[in-house]
């Protein structure tokens, strides 16, 4: 393998990656004011669906992306209201979206499948696209990636860095005591979790414009998923997370490899990688297998380490999807 | 009876219309007079005996799934992973019908539902172990275990299986007659099959209302920590769970080749195991509604097959039906709704 | 800042947590309001904080009638309330816990803060490293930073809720002396919300008494006790006896025993505890007592060390084997850990039960659980569903729960959020239990319940144990000590 085709590969990992990062940025803002939106694998693939067709009939991918996000808040809105207002299991409610958006998807997109439509444009960057390899892998993309770039940064300032994050936070963590600083929890929580709707919704609308242009049958299928693990993975922070997405996108690649490498073996095997890679981080993060590795780094570094590798989800999580 | 009292009382109707409405404009968007779509629905699922037995055959392994997830949803579990468990019991069963050959077909059945029950189990105890080992959470093991089954079936009938004529994606060479369950008459429906699905209700019936094990998966699902004070070992008793409705769904995996197929196909459970999911949420975990539940989805899901053929509809209309059902009772059924409503008026 | 209270009301349903309260408390006095669990003290304060809106009443600050949606809004008017357990948050640094809610601006202003933040901590001569995380800090520490918060958002009126419960003599000592400070030297009105007597008698100028939802009166501190302990019961309860009781052989015994866990460890303790003895555990909250029960109980695995029961050693006995060996454990949390929302009484009952057919006969479970209703004076049947009964009433179900005859009974905090009558009521149940043999080991917050009902007494510090005290030659004041870290 030549340096052009390793770099034409990891531009490729980030390419996949990047879809995968906006929808994490939006379901970790959600989970950290304390809902989990758990729609994602069926309001990812409306919106692509959506997205695609509204697209096609304007010829204009702004009103796609914008039609994405408004059917990923639909979603959330139904979300919020049956587990905040109504106090319903989000579990259950998230889960029939989920079956529900597969389906919907499916029955309104049936005229539209495997048609041409519009697609997202290239767009280097000016000068940075022209650094050796650091340039082609990151900046000669186009403008999915930048947004995923941009969220990244911008949801961990966000929540990190602003009085509105630390009022998201603190809903997520302690409702009444938040409650008792002036934030209004309700609103927080129906705030975070329409905006992370509309991000997963701009992420579904990602693949039917961009990473795989078109609409089929359970044209994302998986992904959303895929997304939560991720979030999990992550520790319910958007920097992490987007390391977990690019080891995702990376299993791409790495079936493409394998099966350059054996010829013989099914194709269809290579399909198990990313669903193997699921359960492998969960276990990661389920077991103690952090914590014993910490135990064997210096006394000093186990406190700095616990504190950076801590995976706890938000104390209030309105669901133990999570954890034990 | 005052005003509030017949809203009360004609309360459950309200999300009930409510989908009606929803799946109306639907259709109607679609250019489709609603009230031709329902008629159509009824016809495809009872028009005539050949078709009412489908219904019959399909509500069978739906059943046994639904039956199975009582059991884990009893015990807290979300087991969604019983779609793969589904599906293992079908390749098992396809498995022992493809290359062992019993003496007699009562044995060659036998050993094939055993089979199904066996793999339903272990992928079942899968997600368990990953659960209470891994602290993997069981809706994300029984996702990844689905997915891995899918692949694992659309690997042997793109392979090792693959009928002799050649590879298509479609499945395997029909199994032989006695591989089969004994069918009525020219259709899908094998009464035997029925058999099993009636005595698995009773079984978890008994075991839920009646035995020391129901009460220990009761106290489980709704408080963990009370129940491990209390005695009650959780790690045994959720893998038991699991491996129990594994075993259910794995033999109405088997019933899917055996009856409704002839042979492994690719989507071979037609997406029963979330189907049964609905189907226990929307009875509320109540066991006497299930059945009846359970066959009405059956009947609306079939019958919009033969919608398909009619009007190019896409059959997905069949899920959109079930899951807008299940989610506008999920969202309004019980009275939190009203309450809402009825404090805002006061508000004011 | 006066305030005063009119005919505040608040109902629960049926009961009258506040049943038309008035009164009026001045600037620059330190008032105490003293009454027993449930007569209404927290309702009332936590409506005056904006906590909770009252069903009817009213509140005026220096003579104009106020309204207050949250507690936001109530500190903008000048009253802040620190609650027993601070509303902080855990995995925040202590300074985005103090920013939170300070300003409306984007940004957060850290220099300003942490300047902020020097100036009162070195005012009130507090100790906070103020990078650290919320949930690295003790209670007492917590309490500092939430007072800090308080008092830079303006308060001129400060509600304390059982503050000194948890935390150490020394701090105890800091928080009074800044009380003092506040009141004489500032001009602020400070509440005290207690049960405790000589807290309030030290400390206080003023105290008001509440019973049963209504003020039954009020006095200039100091006063006699007597006084003060009428008002708050109507009749003065008589004082526990405690039967003298054979002891026997040993029946725990603790050689060496180190547990560790990821927050806290406990190490080397060796103690033997006798049949028919009652021992009791002092100490701040989380400062080893309930890493001991649990060790005892088979929740943890001790690091090193043996545990014996009887002279058998069952050190590596799992929960569920050490129950079967008649040792009980009852926890804190009665809805958290113990009893189970939404199953009944009977269904408890089985649950419970040492030997198990495979099939439930439902008709006698339902019997021997109305026998145990009766025997333990649960107000329910047995059909009454965990999570429908009283406090009170489930404490004495998880009583009701215990096998019999135990050989060893750990309990946390057996009587806590429970009225005199209750408390006095279990702890009969509990001693008739050592009259059969069981050894008992509890841990209170209350020093006095560990005083008046132990035998014998260790108090854990940190992580470490303290000499066994016997109780009768034993203080109040001797354990405060103790507790504070001074071995």
């Amino acid at each position: 393998m030549n340096e052009a085709e390793l770099v034409r590969m990891f531009s490729s990992v980030i390419l996949a990656a990047s879809p995968l990062i906006i929808a994490v940025c939006g379901e970790t803002l959600s989970e950290r004011a304390g809902v989990v939106n758990l729609s994602l694998d069926g309001s990812m693939l409306m919106a692509a669906m959506v997205a695609f067709v509204i697209g096609l009939k304007t010829q204009n991918i702004w009103f796609g992306f914008l039609a994405g996000a408004m059917i990923g808040a639909a979603f959330a809105l139904i979300v919020a209201f049956g587990s905040i207002t109504l106090r319903k299991s989000p579990v259950a409610i998230g889960f029939v979206l989920t079956l529900l958006g597969d389906d919907l998807s499916a029955f309104l997109g049936q005229n539209y499948t495997r048609i041409p439509g519009v697609a997202v444009r290239h767009f280097g960057i000016p000068f940075l696209k022209d650094i050796p390899i650091v340039g082609p892998i990151f900046f000669n993309q186009d403008g999915v990636v930048y947004f995923a770039y941009f969220l990244i940064l911008f949801t961990w300032w966000f929540l990190n860095r602003t009085q509105p994050g630390l009022h998201l936070r603190s809903s997520g963590e302690r409702p009444e005591a938040a409650f008792a600083r002036g934030v209004n929890v309700t609103r927080v929580r129906y705030w975070y979790t329409l905006i992370g709707g509309a991000l997963v919704g701009i992420a579904g609308a990602a693949y039917s414009l961009d990473i795989k242009v078109g609409w089929s049958d359970g044209h994302t299928r998986g992904l959303g998923w895929i997304a939560l693990a991720i979030v999990i993975f992550g520790g319910w922070s958007p920097i992490r997370g987007a390391i977990g997405a690019v080891l995702f996108g990376a299993t791409k690649v790495l079936a493409t490899i394998l099966q350059r490498t054996f010829p013989e073996v099914s194709v269809v095997i290579f399909n198990t990688i990313p669903w193997l890679l699921m359960i492998f981080v969960l276990l990661t993060v389920g077991s103690d297998i952090t914590e014993r590795v910490i135990t064997w780094m210096p006394k000093r570094l186990q406190s700095p380490l616990r504190r950076l590798l801590r995976i706890s989800p938000p104390m209030s999580l309105s669901a133990s999807v999570i954890e034990e | 009876m005052n005003k509030d009292q017949v809203l009360r009382w004609l309360w459950p109707l309200v999300p009930i219309l409510g989908a009606v409405a929803f799946i109306s404009v639907l259709l109607i968007v679609f250019k489709t007079h609603p009230l031709d779509a329902f008629r159509s629905i009824q016809s495809g699922a009872f028009g005539d005996l050949s078709k009412s037995l489908s219904v019959l055959a399909f509500w069978v392994p739906l059943l046994l799934a639904a039956s199975g997830l009582l059991v884990t949803f009893t015990a807290g579990l979300w087991n969604i992973g019983v779609e793969g468990q589904i599906i293992l019991g079908s390749i098992a069963a396809s498995g022992i019908a493809l290359k062992v050959h019993m003496p007699s077909p009562t044995l060659q059945v036998m050993t094939e539902v055993i089979a199904a029950m066996a793999a339903g189990a272990i992928w079942a105890a899968l997600a368990a172990i990953l659960k209470t080992r891994g602290k993997v959470h069981e809706i994300f093991g029984g996702l990844a275990l689905n997915n891995l089954a899918i692949i694992l079936t659309n690997y042997l009938i793109s392979g090792p299986w693959q009928p002799p004529e050649g590879g298509t994606f479609r499945g395997t060479a029909p199994f032989p007659e006695n591989a089969l369950i004994p069918r009525f008459a020219e259709s899908r429906f094998a009464p035997l099959s029925l058999v099993f699905a009636l005595v698995a209700l009773v079984i978890v019936f008994v075991a839920l209302r009646g035995t020391f094990w129901g009460l220990k998966l009761k106290a489980l699902g709704k408080n963990p920590y009370s129940a491990y004070l209390l005695g009650v070992s959780s790690e045994r008793e959720v893998i038991l769970a699991m491996v129990f409705c594994g075993a259910l769904a794995g033999l109405g995996g088997a019933v899917r080749v055996l009856s409704w197929f002839d042979s492994l196909r690719q989507s071979i459970s037609g997406g029963i195991g979330f189907l049964a999911l609905l189907v226990v949420m929307l009875s509320n975990y109540n066991i006497y509604w299930v059945p009846l539940i359970a066959f009405f989805f059956s009947a609306v899901l079939n019958g919009s097959i033969s919608l398909q053929l009619r009007t190019q509809l896409h059959s997905a209309l069949g899920g959109i039906i079930t899951g807008i059902l299940v989610l506008f009772i999920l969202l309004f059924g019980d009275k939190s709704m009203l309450k809402l409503l009825r404090k805002e008026k006061t508000l004011e | 800042m006066q305030i005063e209270i009119r005919e505040i009301r608040k109902y629960f349903g049926a009961v009258k947590a506040n049943d038309g309260i008035s009164m009026v408390l001045e600037g620059g006095k330190i008032y105490g309001l003293l009454g027993e669990n449930g007569a209404g003290k927290s309702t009332l304060m936590k409506i005056l904080s904006g906590y909770q809106p009252a069903d009817s009443g009213q509140i005026l600050l220096d003579g104009k009638a106020v309204h207050f949606d949250s507690p936001a809004q109530a500190l903008k008017c000048g009253i802040g309330m620190l609650y027993q357990e601070p509303l902080d948050f855990p995995p925040f640094k202590i300074i985005e816990n103090y920013l939170l809610g300070r300003d409306r601006r984007l940004r957060l202003d850290y220099k300003t803060v942490e300047q902020e933040l020097k100036q009162y901590t070195q005012k009130y001569n507090f100790h906070l490293d103020i990078h650290a995380y919320i949930d690295s800090l003790s209670l007492g520490e917590r309490q500092q930073l939430e007072l800090i918060r308080l008092l830079a958002g303006g308060a001129q009126v400060l509600i304390l809720d059982e503050p000194t419960t948890g935390i150490s003599g020394d701090q105890k000592e800091q928080l009074f002396d800044s009380m003092r400070k506040l009141a004489r030297e500032e001009g602020k009105t400070l509440i005290l919300v207690s049960h405790k007597l000589d807290e309030v008698q030290e400390l206080c100028d003023y105290a008001f008494v509440l019973r049963g939802g209504k003020l039954v009166g009020g006095t200039e501190i100091p006063c006699p006790n007597e006084k003060l302990v009428e008002m708050m019961f109507a009749q003065i309860p008589p004082p526990a006896t405690r039967p003298g009781v054979h002891l026997s052989g040993a029946a725990l015994t603790l050689v060496n025993l180190s547990v560790e866990t990821y927050r806290l460890a406990i190490e080397n303790i060796n103690l033997t505890i006798r049949s028919g003895e009652v021992f009791g555990l002092a100490g701040l909250e989380g400062s080893g007592q309930e890493l001991f029960l649990k060790a005892c109980a088979g929740l943890v695995q001790p690091s090193k060390g043996q545990i014996y029961l009887n002279g058998e050693d069952i050190t590596s006995w799992s929960y569920h084997r050490r129950q079967a060996a008649n040792i009980a454990y009852v926890a804190a949390g009665r809805l958290e850990a113990g009893l189970i929302h939404g199953l009944s009484l009977t269904e408890h009952i089985v649950l419970s039960l040492p030997k198990h057919s495979f099939f439930i006969d439902w008709k006698s479970a339902r019997q021997l659980t109305a026998d145990r209703i009766q025997k333990y004076q649960v107000v329910g049947s047995p059909e009454t569903r965990a999570d429908e009964l009283s406090g009170g009433n489930q404490q004495r179900m998880l009583f009701g729960l215990l096998r019999n005859p135990l050989r060893l009974l750990l309990l946390e905090h057996p009587t806590r959020g429970l009225d005199v009558q209750s408390a006095n009521w279990i702890w009969e149940l509990l001693l008739r239990r050592r009259e059969e043999g069981t050894a008992i080991v509890f841990m209170s917050a209350d020093l006095d319940e560990i005083i008046e009902r132990s035998d014998r007494i260790a108090v854990f510090s940190g992580g470490k144990m303290s000499g066994v005290v016997e109780a009768r030659q034993t203080s109040v004041d001797e354990l405060g000590h103790l507790i504070g870290g001074a071995l």
